[in-house]
């Protein structure tokens, strides 16, 4: 049986990274990773420290609790720049684990099919870090390295995730493909954030999930997609050549072919749903 | 760590490792066993409660976290004496049937009527989207919610008026409030526990290094030494698998080593731990592995890795070909597909004397009782099953899974053990719906009217033989559909692989064959021109036909019936899909039928059920019924038929179920078989009682009884006497019934059932032609029932049929090693199941209750081909392959325009 500590501030967590045990905030991967076992490793609960958990307004943007959990974001009163998160976080499990399951442990769980992980990339996130050492700071896509690998080094936690202010007024969305309604692992699935200014999309981030073994950003969609009109005809920018960064793969869910191919139609549909 | 809360309303205090699961510590320190544990993964939500008010899985929660928190469980719903609304409106709707998920769904639904009281459909669905249910097809529910403040509960029938009435289930208060004790509810606390330490191979031998220091470290430590006779299986002359293998593994999931030990201890030992050294063997699977001319054997005595094979002949097919105005061909596949029943299996077994007592979740205590006698070499009558309410089955608890370890541990321990399987476990280890492979040729002539049909059905049986024979034997009775065909050619055959053992699956195998038989119904309709629905009508076996074996049917075919009960349905849904097609878009909408027969019982063997109604000196009214009901509501229909065949209340009624100590064989729960063999003998029972009654008071037929205390009042005419049954002593009524079949010869000609149950059903689809995706809008399902003994538990049982059915055709496939969890094999959620109309027809069987058959298998069969015929009716895309996953259906459309549209 290992240690457990569930401490009230951050100081004394990142006491306790000093030496290795496992995070536990909302356990909804924790659990599932120790089915009929015994849990042995110490375990660092972090879930009772209220500086991690919930929304903030900054003079840069907004800052994201580590802790904070599905159903807080959604239920956050927040700009249309979240839609697309908050839409991923209605896709994320059923409500049971949107009312358990954290933003941190989202993306720290690095799965290629997170949902959180497209329209975090999308708002352009940057994840906080913080060590005894002190604080960095690291853009998400540097942070996830691969299938459930991060840039986290020993004795670091990630406290936030920044979502910087965009310069116009931004529209964003999500869309995700199962096999099921609900408590379904993504096929595929994909979310952005376009800037609009004067009729015109002055930015656009566009990201791909569970199409490669980390979400990955589209940035030749995103340059065709600069100075077009904002309106229906966005999709029609959408093309194969634009998917060049993913590598999807066969498994159960399904082909690598049909991903490749359901991920235009995705990217058509999320483009178009953006424009009212 | 000693954590304080509030639960349910109350302080608690807790105290051990903090990282214990709350759900565990609900159920093992709590004393609140409502709470249920179905994967321990997030994926099911059986174990759902409130913490804070906000619904979650308590099997992903700390016990540290709930420090200072509040915790709500199903048991703290109901007021003082009173069922909360929810809870009545759960029960009046039939909302519960096996109830195991009852639980989670009560308290995610909790979270939303305290937000709204009026909640819309899709409120419910989001709210009621992370709990899955097996046995309802979520209608039930979803509509118990909605009328959460306008509850429908009918007044108790009176005597003489049980059958036909929506009596909610006598057993559901229980299944409400979270009390009834499935298998893992009531284990003894000073049980050891088993652990079984399974293959993670497919095909190996194996040798046993010193297990010493492991036994050392615990109470026992079995091997395929330890067992009596280490064989089981469902035929008497088939017991061909080990409980524990012995050197050599066939499948992967295969149990090889039980650690027995303290509850903790057991699972601290990794698989790792124990010396066991593997030397893996290529294993052979699917079916043309295990047919290959050089194929190695699975079974050593197996020659052609062949089970068994037969079939059924009539007339001559081959040549009646050649005069087809019309032939259609085909080869549809299908995939191992699990049960993913939501409670995992579990017992408890206590040495008693010379006896042993084995309390477990199952479909069938009396061949269980058989079963673990001849595994543990005892006579049958120094073991005692006690059936434990069970969490859904649907054939996957028809075979032994930890009654005979936990029966020899405790036999040789002397103290009680108990054994419950995990997520994973349940999934590698217990048998599966078997993958078949149809070839279809079907004919007609240019009325429409079928003339031939040659159908093969080739399964992939497993590595074991488990009810394999059963599925290989009906297929062929029923490959030709529900249809009159004058020359038949039907093969079954099951070939030995080294994937899961493939046993009983509602319906048998039917629902492979059907897939194929319904789909050549709608290539023959086309190809002459004629409504899909008008074909199969045309066809429809009705009374008086001869079937394929040589029946005659005598009575009670009541396809045409249904047919024409679904045809304004299906008019309406052509148009409206036609109309929204016009519109253009991505989205295509179909409309397709699927039609099925199901032979009630097992086929052309005896299976008798004996049951009892008593009467006691106190005026207790009991049923004695050995027919476990495992979520279909059995208990309940045996006393609606009891209790009219007395002429009492059924309020009156008393229950006694299962026990093998204190009921008579009732056989098992299979086949679809207990309300018509069963019922039928508990209509005998309690006819029996009556006459016995009548002579007592000298009163004639027509007499009306009323029970008060001991007393028995017998109204005859205007004359009133009355019985004191303290003098008159105990009465038992009994009753047997055995379905009248005949063998069947070589050529599958003779009476394998003594009743058919017909159906059909259409199903309305929606699909995304550039995804590949299928929603199902609708279904409308018309069953000949004989007779709704009770339509809400008949609706039930055909809503929970339909979202297997839909789950077979759209999601479901079970890959060994890779799908062994409820996250990465689908079964539909509340999201998926659309609402579904039920149509009862009742075209009367004189040999059963009242005039009724089953109808457990019969909802699932029909639906995969409607839903199948809806999307070729959308998308011009015929389906060879199930599940048909989006990345199939959009190939098929792609390949079907020659390009990417």
């Amino acid at each position: 049986m290992g240690d457990y500590l569930r401490p009230r501030d951050l100081d004394e967590a990142l006491q306790a990274l000093t030496r290795p045990c496992t995070v536990l905030a909302g356990g909804t991967d924790f659990y599932p990773a120790r089915v009929g076992r015994s849990v042995t490793e110490d375990v660092l609960d972090i879930a009772g420290i209220a500086a991690l958990r919930g929304i903030s307004e900054t003079p840069t943007g907004w800052r994201l609790g580590a802790t904070t959990t599905w159903s807080e974001l959604v239920e956050a009163e927040l700009p249309s720049l979240f839609d697309g998160l908050k839409q991923a976080g209605r896709e994320v499990g059923g409500r049971q684990i949107q009312n358990a399951g954290t933003l941190a442990g989202n993306i720290c769980n690095a799965s290629p099919a997170a949902d959180g992980v497209p329209p975090l990339l999308a708002l352009d996130a940057e994840v906080e870090i913080t060590s005894l050492a002190g604080n960095r700071s690291l853009a998400l896509a540097a942070f996830i390295t691969g299938v459930r690998k991060t840039a986290l080094r020993p004795g670091e936690l990630v406290t936030a995730i920044h979502v910087p202010r965009t310069q116009h007024a931004a529209r964003a969305g999500f869309v995700k493909l199962g096999a099921r309604r609900y408590l379904v692992i993504s096929i595929a699935m994909a979310s952005a954030v376009l800037e609009v200014a004067d009729g015109k999309v002055a930015a656009a981030r566009v990201a791909v999930g569970a199409c490669s073994p980390v979400a990955q950003r589209l940035p030749a969609l995103e340059a065709a997609l600069i100075g077009m009109a904002f309106d229906k005809s966005l999709s029609n920018r959408v093309e194969a050549t634009h998917l060049a960064p993913l590598s999807p793969i066969d498994d159960v869910r399904g082909s690598a072919a049909y991903r490749s191919e359901a991920v235009l139609t995705l990217l058509r549909r999320l483009l178009s749903g953006l424009v009212p | 760590m000693k954590v304080a809360f509030t639960l349910n309303g109350t302080v608690a205090e807790w105290e051990g490792v903090p990282v214990t699961r709350l759900a565990a510590a609900l159920r093992d320190d709590l004393g609140c066993t409502g709470t249920k544990i179905g994967c321990d993964a997030g994926d099911c939500g059986a174990c759902t409660v409130l913490l804070d008010g906000r619904q979650v899985c308590s099997c992903l929660v700390a016990m540290g976290q709930v420090e200072g928190r509040t915790v709500e469980t199903v048991e703290g719903l109901a007021l003082p004496e009173m069922l909360a609304a929810l809870q009545a409106s759960f029960l009046a709707h039939g909302a519960a049937q096996c109830g195991i998920c009852t639980p989670g769904m009560l308290i995610a639904a909790e979270e939303l009527v305290r937000r709204t009281v009026k909640p819309t459909r899709a409120e419910v669905e989001d709210f009621l989207g992370g709990v899955l249910c097996r046995c309802t097809g979520y209608s039930k529910i979803v509509d118990a919610v909605m009328a959460v403040t306008s509850p429908v509960r009918e007044a108790d029938p009176a005597a003489g008026e049980a059958v036909g009435a929506r009596l909610s289930r006598v057993d559901g208060i229980a299944k409400v409030t979270g009390k009834d004790a499935f298998g893992a509810d009531a284990i003894p606390a000073d049980a050891l526990w088993i652990r079984v330490v399974r293959s993670p191979h497919a095909r190996a031998r194996f040798t046993l290094g010193d297990l010493g220091p492991l036994r050392k470290r615990l109470a026992a430590v079995l091997t395929a030494a330890d067992v009596p006779f280490n064989g089981f299986g469902i035929y008497p002359d088939i017991k061909d698998q080990p409980v524990l293998a012995d050197g050599l593994v066939r499948y992967r999931g295969e149990a090889v080593v039980a650690l027995v030990g303290a509850r903790a201890e057991v699972p601290a030992i990794r698989d790792e731990d124990v010396p066991i050294v593997w030397t893996p063997e290529p294993p052979l699977l699917g079916i043309d592995a295990a047919t290959a001319p050089d194929a190695p054997l699975v079974q050593a005595d197996r020659p052609r890795n062949l089970l068994l094979e037969g079939g059924v002949k009539r007339g001559d097919a081959d040549a009646a070909f050649a005069d087809c105005a019309a032939v259609s061909e085909g080869v549809f596949e299908t995939a191992f597909v699990e049960h993913a029943y939501i409670e995992p299996e579990a017992g408890w077994a206590e040495r008693v004397g010379d006896r042993i007592e084995i309390h477990v979740t199952t479909q069938t205590p009396y061949m269980d009782r058989d079963e673990v006698a001849n595994v543990m070499q005892l006579r049958p009558e120094a073991v005692r099953i006690v059936p434990t309410a069970c969490g859904g089955g649907f054939g996957g608890k028809l075979d032994l899974s930890v009654q005979p370890l936990i029966g020899i541990a405790a036999w040789k321990l002397g103290r009680p053990v108990a054994c419950v399987y995990t997520r994973p476990e349940s999934m590698a280890a217990s048998t599966k719906r078997h993958p078949a492979r149809v070839t279809a040729k079907f004919g007609c002539d240019a009325q429409g009217k079928l003339v031939a049909c040659d159908v093969r059905a080739t399964f992939d049986t497993g590595a074991y033989a488990s009810w394999g024979p059963t599925v290989a034997n009906r297929v062929p009775v029923h490959a030709m559909g529900p249809y009159a065909v004058p020359n038949v050619r039907t093969w079954g055959e099951a070939f030995f692989t080294n994937g899961p053992p493939a046993g009983a699956f509602r319906g048998f195998g039917v629902p492979q064959a059907a897939i194929a038989h319904e789909a050549m119904m709608d290539e023959l309709a086309d190809a002459t021109g004629i409504d899909r629905l008008e074909f199969r009508h045309r066809n429809a076996l009705r009374v008086g036909d001869t079937t394929a074996t040589g029946q005659v049917l005598a009575h009670s075919a009541g396809l045409a019936q249904c047919l024409d009960a679904l045809r304004p349905a299906w008019h309406e849904a052509q148009e409206k899909a036609a109309a929204f097609n016009a519109a253009g878009g991505p989205h295509r909408r179909g409309v397709g039928v699927g039609c099925m027969w199901y032979g009630i019982g097992n086929t052309s063997m005896s299976n008798p059920s004996r049951m009892r109604v008593g009467l006691s000196p106190t005026g207790a009214l009991t049923l004695y019924n050995g027919a476990v009901d495992i979520g279909q509501g059995s208990n309940t229909i045996m006393v609606q038929i009891a209790a009219d065949a007395v002429g009492l209340p059924a309020a009156q009624f008393a229950l006694v179920a299962g026990d093998t100590d204190l009921t008579t064989d009732a056989g098992k729960t299979s086949a679809s078989r207990q309300t018509f063999v069963s019922g039928r003998a508990a209509e005998k029972a309690g006819q029996d009682l009556r006459q016995q009654i009548l002579r007592l008071a000298n009163a004639g037929p027509d007499a009306r009884l009323s029970l008060e205390g001991a007393m028995l009042a017998v109204r005859d005419g205007t004359e009133v006497r009355t019985l004191d049954l303290a003098t008159v002593g105990p009465l038992m009524g009994e009753g047997v019934f055995d379905p009248p079949t005949t063998p069947l010869d070589a050529d599958g000609q003779g009476v394998p059932y003594a009743t058919y149950a017909f159906a059909a059903q259409m199903a309305e689809v929606e699909v995304d032609i550039e995804l590949g995706t299928v929603k199902v809008l609708r279904i409308v399902a018309a069953h000949d029932v004989g007779k709704a003994i009770n339509p809400t538990l008949v609706e039930g049982q055909i809503q929970g049929g339909v979202a297997q059915g839909l789950g077979l055709a759209l999601m479901e496939e079970y890959l060994p090693g890779r799908t062994e969890n409820l996250h990465d094999y689908l079964i539909p959620t509340v999201g998926d199941v659309p609402a579904i109309e039920c149509i009862l027809i009742e075209d009367r069987e004189p040999l059963g209750p009242s005039g009724a058959k089953g109808v457990g298998e019969p909802g699932l069969v029909p639906t995969a081909p409607a839903i199948l015929g809806a999307v070729h009716h959308a998308t011009g895309v015929r389906t060879y392959r199930v599940p048909l996953l989006p990345h199939r259906l959009r190939e098929g459309i792609v390949q079907l325009k020659g390009k990417t549209p």
